[in-house]
């Protein structure tokens, strides 16, 4: 079937490295390239036990025999994975000394956000761990959070100080040989955040990352792990924004959810990196394994934005292992010019009585192509299991795609499985409408796509919310006409 | 007012309005009759600044000044407004928040803040009762779902939050029951004054003995053939189109 994990396992020719490798250890941005030695030095650079590092080998010795997928329908001039730099950390001393100094078109769209760097810092009650870079720069609030045994660190720290807990849980979800880019990701990946929810805590705020990139021809490779022990609840929210960048990046994370007995994770998104211009010169390619991992009457949550990247690859997905187990999955993808995305999500529904929800909104403008992929798989000792399928598709124009593509796995009888579908045009009506009370026609179609959007922008925290509504208008900006 | 100078629009190389001259002084009713196909939803629809039609001569002069090049926004803005005929629907988006948006980025046009919330709410507390319109049909998605009089009444309702100086009813009884038109009607003429301007532009005369005009004007084939008071409604709605078409071919 053409929608399961890539599994191919073609021997890929390494004799091209036969020069060797040489990797300068003191230097802060390595050299293009990629072997074991490459893997033993990120891993060496980060001070990581051998444990962790004989699992990024193994991890990059699978990937070797794997190879891209192809089946998304998304077309792209694939990565050169020689090319690329897979280690770079941020300089010790301040980057700038003034915000006058930052990158004017990343500090207008901050500003145009309402997320000034100096209103970030100060985001009330939320914990910001800025990854710049691939490696963790602060983390914040961190003292607040001890109290109550909660642990939110880099992976590297987490690695270093709680070895028990990530070797425990890492790749338990997404296996190192999961899928081509997740394999890339456990062999090389640079930083993440790690989040650990003691037994019966509720976490008293939402835990906050945000995400750049920074460095021209650096890919990011992060890692995120967050394990919501049994009773416990936590709402994590992470964020990107990207300056404008000429030449492809390459983006493949790897996040992981594990949420325990009765433990429920809420876990949300908003996604703007750089698209490529409006000619679909540049822009991040965006491969990204998300899952979560449901124990008895746990509940996971997946709330999506995504307005941003070339190329966007993703599918937050559920595994309803225990009985009575929720999963979801909320989604805006917005697509411009000539960006592409295939996103979706995967409920597997593994114990009784198990739910999940499916709300998918996609939107197309100029000459992108936007589809949802979901499959929703009910096992044969699933009974009573639930779903509900949405997905509504907004076209703007004439040039651009939206596409369908639910796959539906019912193997016990009890299921029930619902599959809702629309699509609407925005039309030069509505436009005209709006014009006629005076509402420009780019505010017209923000008003329009806010409301198309509605449902899952509801499922957003209060202060992402808007955040992701002013997303939404400065993404479909100039797609009039 | 409004001042129209032998206007002369189209569609597509169809010319529809063949020369309309049409004056409107504020603190007047005027009404538009004719029959279908005569053009009086493209002479809204032109006036109110729809860019499909394509204006090919003569003038709109709004407060004595021409309009032809200010977008359909613009002359919002300045205070024209239109009560479509078929108001379309927007899912997701509260008449609230539809109104709120309209009136906010009318006043950013003046170079004024956004209303303050609580006038905002007191206004529409008072402009609903007024129109008789209950506060949970309010929340609901703009036109999604809503009968034809919830339609009309949620024109008229938009119509006396924005205030216009002009207002155009294009059709606005078509679809109603005797109930509703009423309503309409009444909540029409508790929004007139002395300053500002209404044009009624339908097919039947029924309407016109809820709001009373000062003015008819018939439209046939893209001019306007007969003007007269009040009294010409009666005598068409009598005699019917063919009348007045005779007596043009007489």
């Amino acid at each position: 079937m053409a929608y399961t994990e890539d599994d191919l396992e073609k021997e890929l020719a390494t004799k091209e490295y036969k020069y060797g490798f040489y990797t300068d250890i003191e230097s802060e941005t390595f050299p293009n390239g990629l072997n074991e030695d490459v893997v033993r030095a990120i891993s060496l650079k980060k001070g990581e036990p051998e444990w962790m590092t004989d699992w990024r080998i193994e991890a990059f010795r699978h990937w070797q025999t794997m190879e891209e997928p192809e089946w998304a329908n998304v077309h792209y001039a694939k990565p050169d994975f020689q090319n690329i730099s897979y280690y770079s950390a941020p300089s010790k001393k301040p980057k700038y000394d003034s915000l006058d100094e930052v990158d004017p078109e990343l500090l207008d769209t901050f500003k145009r956000l309402g997320i000034s760097l100096d209103e970030q810092k100060k985001l009330a009650g939320v914990a910001v761990d800025v990854v710049m870079d691939s490696v963790s720069v602060t983390t914040t609030f961190k003292k607040t959070l001890a109290e109550k045994g909660i642990i939110f660190c880099s992976i590297s720290e987490a690695i270093k100080e709680h070895p028990e807990l990530v070797k425990k849980y890492i790749g338990s979800v997404v296996p190192q040989k999961d899928n081509f880019y997740a394999a890339l990701n456990s062999a090389v990946f640079s930083d993440g955040s790690f989040c650990y929810i003691p037994k019966g805590v509720r976490c008293p705020m939402e835990l906050s990352t945000y995400f750049r990139i920074n460095q021209a021809g650096t890919g990011q490779f992060e890692r995120t792990l967050v394990v919501a022990d049994a009773g416990s609840y936590v709402s994590y929210l992470e964020g990107c924004t990207a300056p404008s960048r000429d030449e492809n990046q390459l983006h493949a994370a790897v996040v992981e959810l594990i949420a325990l007995d009765d433990a429920e994770i809420k876990y949300s998104t908003v996604q703007n990196w750089y698209p490529g211009n409006d000619q679909g010169k540049g822009g991040v390619y965006n491969f990204v394994t998300k899952r979560g991992l449901c124990e008895k009457n746990a509940k996971i949550s997946w709330t999506q934005v995504e307005t941003g990247s070339a190329v966007t690859w993703k599918y937050p997905s559920c595994i309803l292992k225990g009985d009575n187990s929720i999963g979801e999955f909320y989604s805006i993808a917005v697509t411009n010019n000539f960006q592409q995305a295939d996103t979706g999500t995967k409920m597997i529904h593994i114990g009784k009585n198990t739910k999940s929800t499916i709300i998918s909104k996609g939107i197309s403008a100029g000459q992108s192509q936007n589809s949802y992929r979901g499959l929703v798989q009910i096992n044969s000792r699933a009974e009573n299991a639930r779903n509900f399928s949405q997905c509504d598709s907004l076209l703007m124009g004439n040039k651009c795609g939206a596409h369908t593509f639910p796959y539906i796995e019912a193997k016990n009888k009890t299921a029930r499985v619902e599959h809702e579908a629309t699509t609407s045009k925005i039309g030069e009506d509505q436009i005209f409408y709006c014009n006629q009370r005076g509402i420009d026609t780019e505010k017209a179609i923000a008003l329009i796509v806010n409301g198309f959007s509605k449902e899952v922008l509801n499922k957003l925290p209060m202060e992402f919310a808007v955040e992701a509504q002013k997303l939404l208008e400065i993404s479909l900006e100039g797609s009039v006409g | 007012m409004l001042e129209i100078k032998n206007l002369n629009a189209g569609i597509e190389d169809k010319d529809i309005l063949k020369g309309i001259d049409l004056k409107v002084n504020a603190g007047e009713v005027h009404a538009i009759m004719g029959p279908n196909g005569s053009g009086k939803s493209t002479l809204s629809s032109v006036v109110a600044g729809k860019e499909e039609y394509e204006v090919t001569g003569g003038d709109i002069l709004f407060e004595n000044e021409s309009i032809l090049e200010l977008d359909a926004e613009e002359r919002a803005h300045k205070g024209v407004f239109l009560s479509f005929q078929y108001p379309v629907e927007i899912p997701g988006v509260s008449v609230t928040n539809f109104i709120k948006t309209a009136i906010n980025e009318t006043r950013k046009a003046k170079g004024l803040e956004d209303m303050p919330a609580s006038d905002m709410l007191k206004m529409i507390r008072e402009k609903s009762e007024l129109l008789e319109i209950d506060r949970k049909f309010l929340s609901r998605s703009l036109n999604e779902g809503f009968s034809g009089g919830e339609k009309k009444r949620n024109e008229i309702f938009q119509m006396a939050m924005l205030e216009p100086k002009l207002a155009i009813l294009d059709e606005t009884d078509s679809g109603l029951d005797i109930d509703a038109l009423r309503i309409v009607s009444n909540g029409v003429n508790k929004l007139r004054s002395k300053d500002n301007a209404v044009i009624v532009i339908t097919h039947y005369q029924r309407l016109l003995e809820y709001i009373v005009p000062d003015f008819v004007h018939v439209l046939v084939d893209g001019k306007i053939v007969k003007s007269g008071g009040k009294e010409l409604a009666l005598e068409l709605e009598e005699k019917g189109y063919d009348w007045v078409k005779a007596e043009l071919t007489a």
